[in-house]
């Protein structure tokens, strides 16, 4: 795409699309969110009562926060399948912290969390940089690492409690402030710090690089690093999302299933380009904000979860089909094939 | 290059739609059978609802079964002997066993048990176990790789009727075969062992709730998913019970056993219809996400039925609610060894093994309230006289 073009030669990559440009990234999901909403509206007329949209919000919390890690990941030109495995483990390696040492501040917990999220996405992103595993490979095997140590663990069956003062932050509203809860505050935080990263150099770098990581290694981009940053930001996002997660509803040993699969589906609905380069942070967490809204609506209409997945499903061919239409009539139109860049 | 990498990135993504949707099935396979099955003869795919067997199940409820009231594992509801000199021999024994899985808490809990029971007999010399992780094919290899073995004789616990029946019925060709919670559509087996069936357990919670609930009452029900024959006969059973009563049934929803889609079908049923009268769950995983469900609304909790995992229990302790706790025992894990000792010592054992399912009421809840348990933890466990219980069940 021309707008994301990297400023040539320059050692600091600091190109600014056109003022337009990010609204037209974000406008097709902004419509489809829109409409979903107005859908809701006319099942379910009370749905807009300001507490019941609150909790809309805050049952979205944790897909939206993945979505931004997964947007993170995925416009660098990579994958993460690892964060629902991510949740599964924190909620569970939270509850059995707890169960081994009954009184521990629940920030600490809420700290290893984060740290174990870090390092999670660090060994996936060097695991997809430096030993040039793909990241679908090297983040599904993950998953399956995560995944079966929590089964090993807990032999099936989790052990331990979560304390109060620690499901605050996924259950409980501010004090002083009923209405609002932690978990919108949440959200709020890590919508506003996804924004502001995305706006950084940094950020602008990390689409740079996933639109063409050749050039922009010629640029001066150290193309691993940044990559490494994009999955451990991820993981941390994972992690927050897991700390949401069993704040709402408790210890499960199945937390986090399919959620993996749930951002991946937002991104793309939110247009952003698989293989990396193109979209916009602020579209991947209306996508997932509309992908909530669509199970809220089958919810309503008494259409069964196990077709969930089959939605889910059409959404992402779908939207990936459509986007490849649109992208290959632009390519043939202005792109001569370029064969030594492959 | 650009075409390329779209191409890739399609292909990509058709992967992880592939991935995703083995992932997305694993809670599916990992929850939807808390349960078992009586043999399941009759049902149908289509229609889940079988009167006779219905009948059946209720009836047995109110049987008088045969054996030690203390050990309920080793009681049997209205036997009919089969004799076994045929199978006689003398121990050691080697002990075989082809488990369908360990995918969920009520699998963890009832496979402890059977360990601990097997440790119990030193005739037992050997125990080989193979686990099929909760795929057919896995299992009728196992199967067959353990009748082709030197067992003396084999333990199955199915996990799938229909598609494991042949490799069953070969088995029983070889040796003498043991057949526990769901069934399998032959009767080769020597005995089939499984608590009195999944109508018993759905009209437990509906017929509280018929009591409990004000004619005209609004009821929730919450089912894991559609198809699952062992859950299905639960709801057929409590549908047959709501429709008899004057309930009213506002909502039926699928939850996939996740606590979190409880927690908000809940809150989104309290909020349409300014609240609830009654809920009704097919299995007791997630209830304490549909009682929390009522506190963070701010409503009273309304008579809800749940199971006797430990977290339920405590949670209807501690917040005094209006509560039924139907079982599906996971004591039964320890009668295939007992039912296998028997028969290689000649002694007569039921063909239909039938155990009792307790169903926990206020009246007994403060027997089953184990407050040093995990969460997951089935109280009706009948392993507390175990050797390191409660360590080895995570207390």
């Amino acid at each position: 795409m021309t707008g994301t073009e990297p400023a040539s030669g320059a050692a600091h990559l600091r190109w600014r699309p056109a003022p337009l440009a990010g609204l037209r990234a974000v406008a097709p999901v902004l419509v489809l969110l829109v409409a979903l909403l107005v859908a809701l509206a006319v099942v379910d007329p009370g749905f807009f009562d300001p507490e019941r949209l609150l909790a809309f919000l805050r049952r979205s919390a944790p897909l939206v926060i993945l979505a931004a890690g997964q947007y993170l990941v995925i416009v660098s030109g990579g994958f993460d399948l690892s964060v629902g495995a991510v949740v599964t483990a924190g909620v569970v390696v939270a509850a059995e912290l707890f169960n081994l040492a009954p009184g521990l501040p629940w920030l600490v917990v809420v700290a290893v969390l984060l740290l174990g999220g870090l390092l999670v996405g660090v060994v996936n992103g060097i695991v997809s940089t430096v030993f040039a595993v793909p990241s679908f490979i090297a983040t599904l095997g993950m998953m399956l690492v995560l995944q079966g140590a929590v089964f090993f663990w807990t032999q099936g069956a989790p052990r331990g409690y979560l304390p109060e003062d620690y499901r605050m932050l996924g259950r409980s509203a501010v004090p002083g402030a009923e209405w609002l809860p932690w978990a919108v505050v949440v959200l709020a935080v890590v919508g506003v710090a996804a924004v502001l990263f995305m706006r950084s150099d940094t950020g602008r770098t990390l689409v740079a690089t996933g639109d063409n990581d050749v050039a922009a290694g010629l640029a001066g981009v150290r193309v691993a690093r940044l990559r490494i940053l994009a999955f451990a930001l991820s993981g941390v996002a994972a992690a927050v999302a897991a700390i949401l997660v069993g704040g709402f509803t408790g210890v499960s040993a199945q937390a986090g299933s399919g959620y993996e699969f749930q951002a991946i589906t937002a991104v793309v609905l939110g247009g952003v380009a698989l293989g990396g380069g193109r979209g916009s942070v602020v579209a991947a967490m209306a996508g997932a904000f509309s992908l909530q809204a669509l199970f809220t609506l089958l919810t309503l209409l008494g259409v069964s979860g196990a077709l969930e997945s089959a939605v889910q499903g059409v959404i992402v061919i779908t939207a990936v089909a459509v986007g490849g239409i649109s992208w290959s009539r632009r390519a043939t139109r202005t792109h001569q094939p370029v064969r030594e860049s492959v | 290059m650009r075409t390329r990498t779209r191409t890739v990135g399609v292909a990509v993504a058709a992967a992880a739609l592939l991935v995703a949707g083995c992932t997305s099935d694993l809670p599916d396979a990992g929850s939807g059978p808390t349960a078992g099955d009586e043999t399941g003869a009759d049902a149908t795919a289509s229609e889940f609802f079988d009167q006779a067997e219905y009948e059946r199940q209720l009836a047995l409820r109110e049987a008088t079964p045969d054996g030690p009231a203390d050990r309920p594992w080793e009681q049997a509801l209205e036997p009919e002997y089969v004799p076994t000199e045929q199978y006689q021999q003398d121990g050691p024994y080697h002990l075989c066993f082809s488990n369908a899985g360990l995918f969920n808490p009520w699998r963890s809990v009832g496979w402890r048990t059977m360990r601990a029971e097997v440790d119990l007999h030193p005739e037992i010399a050997e125990f080989t176990v193979l686990d099929a992780q909760g795929q057919d094919d896995k299992q009728i290899s196992d199967i067959q790789s353990l009748a082709s073995q030197d067992c003396d004789l084999l333990i199955v616990s199915p996990n799938t009727t229909a598609t494991l029946t042949p490799a069953v019925a070969a088995a029983c060709e070889q040796l003498p075969v043991i057949v526990f919670d769901r069934g399998v559509d032959t009767d080769c087996p020597v005995t089939f062992i499984s608590p009195i069936g999944g109508y018993a357990y759905g009209a437990a919670g509906a017929e509280f709730l018929a009591e409990e609930v004000e004619p005209g009452g609004q009821v929730l029900a919450l089912r894991i998913s559609p198809g699952v024959d062992v859950l299905e006969h639960r709801w057929a059973a409590a549908e047959r019970v709501f429709e008899d009563s004057d309930l009213e049934v506002v909502g039926v929803q699928f939850t996939e056993d996740d606590p979190a889609t409880v927690k908000n079908t809940v809150s989104d049923y309290i909020q349409r219809f300014g609240g609830l009268d009654g809920v009704w769950m097919d299995a007791g995983a997630t209830a304490v996400a549909a009682v929390e469900a009522f506190e963070d609304a701010g409503v009273p909790v309304p008579p809800i039925t749940g199971e006797d995992q430990q977290d339920f229990l405590q949670a209807w302790d501690e917040r005094g609610l209006t509560a039924v706790a139907p079982g599906y025992p996971t004591f039964q894990w320890r009668t295939p060894v007992l039912a296998a000792l028997r028969v290689l010592g000649g002694q007569e054992v039921p063909e239909q093994w039938v155990l009792p399912q307790p169903v926990i009421t206020q009246d007994t809840l403060d027997d089953y309230l184990q407050p040093d348990m995990p969460p997951q933890h089935y109280a009706l466990c009948g392993c507390e006289d175990l050797p390191d219980f409660p360590a080895a069940w995570g207390g």
